[in-house]
């Protein structure tokens, strides 16, 4: 047992942070978001060019074969430096569906293509209406000839702007809601009927809203009917590299707070000689550490295809979005009118924790997702002498991988203690303890 | 314990619902678009502050002899109740409700004759200058030196995160005029014509996108003796005595409940996976708690304003008002950005609402960043609890 990284893992790791020492400080940071895109395209080369792009790829490609842990120890180094080129779109989403379903000649055009950083791609999933539940697909795919034509909508599609091509997912069957009936597609973002309208994020990264009149598909990725099969495991992966570059950035803004608690003199002294303060960046940095921990424990069982991978993911990105807002807020807080101002770095480390939180789902969908899980199994069936269950509403979300949940009885199956047992029972316990 | 309005404090009540609900008409609403954002605030906020004051409402907390109401605690507390409801906003609070009482309890005829009617009519706009980078908090250690030449004050310095000095004719400033003893005792209270030469305002960049924070810097800016409040010194005794007057409005209760309605319709409206956020049990927990939290806190408002009417000293409970309003304030923005779900992260006003799929989204943020700074003026969060731990529980 060992949380150590290999040798070319520690490499990769202080290669991207000298690139981030040398490339994004303060205000070269807000030059690259500025550009077109919101990111640059000469660093997207230097990617290109140092590896990076071709760390999840299979060998076969021209990739390096890398796994779970490669692709965090990348994803850590980014968020901590609030590097803003689109691995996440690009590299993982597109190019990992790309990877995991399509025809062998398109594997062997394009990856090389992205590898080589001539390809800019994006993935396009979520709708209007979806929220949080991906299945939720009202863009529909249906056939004509040997083509397919796309019509609807697709939104907030990570670098939707830059992409030259993109993986779309649409319904070929099926209802609004069915998990079944869902395909991928490749489609040229500048094919006719294609509608694109870009936007920033709060952070500088561009997304866009990506309409499709009519528009013939380039190809299909994976069968008919096979989207949801296919996209699951990319998708994890994807939020895997979402959370390891929030506890990036969550390391970088806890260290941040750090200082400013060591440096900032009011009523005579440094701040961060108060108590209260202590306390609290305590409570930061076992944060921080919680969420390491469950990133590791997620990376980790993904990479050995654990039976516990899928708990761990939920659990990983839940705590991704609770701890995000505890740093995210203490960080403002503590530095005072300074956390408001544009002067410092924090609101913009706190603006990506918030990307984060909402990206693949938000703490509360995770929590839900992650009770689902845990708590499946059988409930107490609802029988005659028993108690009924009070009109329960049939409130089960709609989850990325639905779990029977009957909702039945939901009291346990054990004698009712008479009040008055338990009053005493709390009394000894409260003179057990003042005495 | 009867929680019930008298017949006349009803009536009076329904005198005033009924015209906020009329003052915020097309017009008016057009120009305040959009708060701080709005290119037109200051026009905005200048014709709605001369519609109450057309009222006699503009400074009803004002000695009636300088134009306010001779109203009890309890029509004082109606007329916040009735204002927050409708979502009208209070009176830029800089001028009426800052300096004012300063002016009217501690100024001199001459001074009181030159700046009140002129702040009643809004035709001076104050800002606030107290905060300076090294003193936030400590407040008092504040370096802004005014420096006595015969009958002027030099003043050098600068105040940070000056509200509105962008676009304020006045500012009121505590500045140092004495280092030698207790440094609260060294400061005095100077009113400074923002066109003085001398003063420039440097704007500074949020995180919420607005425009409303300021440096202000001060070179040599020769301040008439006669702009000075009350006695040299007793500056920061002044200022002290303005917090009293925040008791009744400080904890925002009915904006927040207004705030947590429309949050409800907000999030009944907005469906994951064929449900209803008010039926998702995590949000809707959530939910209720800061509803549960607003519900006690309303009641504890009125047990702070029933304990003033009767003339009586602010309970300890009084202490909470701000600290647990600010909390209130920032959890509901919080869920409404949790609402707008991914929306929420979009940069403010690049798209339409249409273009973008989501119409509140742009609101939520506005309002969620802006509202961070709530628990850092006026008091942090950790100022007020030690306050209250020393104050209220002897710690």
């Amino acid at each position: 047992m060992n949380f150590n990284l290999t040798e070319e893992q520690s490499m990769i790791r202080d290669s991207i942070s000298r690139f981030v020492q040398d490339n994004y400080d303060f205000d070269q940071r807000k030059a690259t978001t500025s550009l077109l895109h919101g990111f640059s395209a000469d660093h997207w080369q230097q990617f290109a060019e140092l590896g990076w792009l071709s760390i999840p790829f299979a060998e076969e490609y021209g990739g390096f074969g890398g796994g779970p842990v490669d692709t965090m120890v990348i994803m850590q180094e980014f968020g901590r430096g609030l590097v803003a080129e689109p691995y996440l779109p690009t590299v993982l989403l597109f190019g990992g569906l790309l990877q995991a379903g399509a025809g062998e000649e398109l594997r062997n055009d394009l990856i090389p293509q992205i590898i080589a950083g001539e390809m800019q791609g994006a993935f396009g999933f979520l709708e209007r209406q979806s929220r949080y539940v991906i299945t939720d697909v009202k863009t529909r795919a249906h056939p004509d000839g040997d083509r397919w034509v796309l019509d609807g909508e697709k939104t907030v599609v990570l670098n939707g702007g830059a992409a030259k091509k993109l993986v779309v997912l649409a319904r070929v069957s099926g209802e609004q809601a069915d998990e079944n009936g869902l395909s991928l597609f490749l489609v040229d973002a500048f094919a006719e009927g294609v509608t694109t309208t870009t936007y920033r994020m709060t952070d500088g990264r561009e997304a866009a809203n990506i309409r499709f009149d009519d528009v013939t598909a380039e190809a299909t990725i994976g069968g008919p009917g096979e989207g949801y099969e296919l996209m699951n495991p990319i998708i994890d992966r994807a939020v895997l590299a979402v959370a390891a570059d929030a506890l990036g950035a969550m390391e970088s803004l806890s260290a941040q707070t750090l200082e400013y608690l060591k440096t900032r003199s009011q009523f005579g002294t440094h701040i961060g000689s108060f108590q209260a303060l202590q306390h609290r960046m305590v409570d930061v940095f076992a944060a921080c550490e919680n969420t390491k921990s469950l990133l590791y424990r997620a990376t980790c069982a993904m990479d050995a295809s654990d039976s516990d991978a899928q708990r761990s993911l939920l659990a990983l990105k839940y705590m991704v979005g609770r701890a995000g807002r505890q740093i995210g807020g203490e960080a403002i807080q503590m530095h005072g009118g300074m956390g408001m101002t544009e002067e410092l770095s924090v609101g913009a480390y706190v603006k990506r924790l918030m990307i984060a939180n909402t990206l693949f789902g938000d703490a509360d969908y995770q929590q839900q997702c992650f009770s689902a899980v845990v708590n499946a199994g059988p409930r107490p069936e609802v029988g005659s002498d028993k108690l009924s269950s009070r009109g329960q509403r049939n409130s089960s979300p709609r989850l990325k991988q639905p779990q029977e949940v009957t909702h039945g009885n939901r009291l346990q199956n054990r004698d009712i203690i008479p009040l008055q047992t338990i009053s005493t029972a709390t009394q000894s316990a409260v003179q057990t303890e003042t005495r | 314990m009867d929680t019930r309005f008298s017949e006349e404090e009803l009536a009076f009540q329904a005198e005033v619902r009924e015209f906020f609900a009329n003052v915020l008409d097309e017009e008016l609403l057009a120009l305040l678009d959009g708060a701080e954002a709005s290119p037109t605030l200051k026009q905005g906020m200048v014709e709605y502050q001369r519609r109450l004051n057309a009222r006699g409402w503009m400074a009803p907390g004002w000695p009636v002899e300088y134009g306010g109401q001779d109203w009890s605690v309890t029509q004082h507390f109606i007329f916040n109740s009735e204002r927050g409801k409708a979502g009208a906003p209070a009176p830029i609070p800089f001028g009426v409700t800052m300096v004012a009482p300063v002016i009217y309890t501690y100024g001199t005829e001459e001074q009181k004759a030159r700046f009140l009617p002129r702040i009643l009519n809004s035709d001076d706009m104050w800002c606030q200058g107290y905060s300076e980078p090294g003193a936030g908090s400590d407040l008092a250690s504040l370096q802004c030196k005014a420096e006595r030449e015969g009958d002027e004050y030099f003043v050098n310095g600068s105040k940070i995160w000056t509200s509105l000095a962008h676009a304020a004719d006045w500012i009121f400033c505590l500045v140092r005029t004495d280092n030698s003893g207790r440094k609260q005792d060294g400061i005095s209270f100077l009113l400074i014509d923002m066109s003085t030469p001398g003063v420039t305002v440097r704007p500074i960049e949020t995180i919420d996108g607005f425009h409303h924070l300021n440096e202000v810097f001060f070179e040599d800016v020769r301040v008439p003796v006669e702009n000075r409040i009350g006695e040299e010194g007793k500056g920061w005794t002044y200022a002290k005595s303005l917090l009293v007057h925040e008791r009744l409005s400080i904890a925002e209760v009915a904006e927040s409940k207004r705030n947590l309605e429309h949050l409800r319709e907000l999030a009944r409206a907005e469906v994951n996976g064929g449900q209803s956020l008010l039926d998702d049990p995590a949000f809707s927990r959530r939910l209720a708690e800061v509803e549960i939290d607003l519900m006690a806190l309303e009641f504890t408002e009125m047990r702070v304003m029933a304990s003033a009417a009767e003339g009586g000293m602010p309970g300890p409970e009084s202490s909470l008002l701000k600290l647990q309003g600010t909390t209130i304030q920032q959890a509901i923005q919080e869920l409404r950005m949790d609402v707008a779900g991914y929306y929420s992260q979009a940069q403010q006003g690049e798209l339409s609402a249409d273009q973008l799929g989501h119409e509140f989204a742009d609101f939520a943020q506005k309002m969620y960043f802006r509202g961070r700074a709530a628990s850092i003026y006026g008091g942090s969060d950790e100022v007020q609890k030690n306050v209250t731990a020393k104050h209220v529980l002897g710690l």
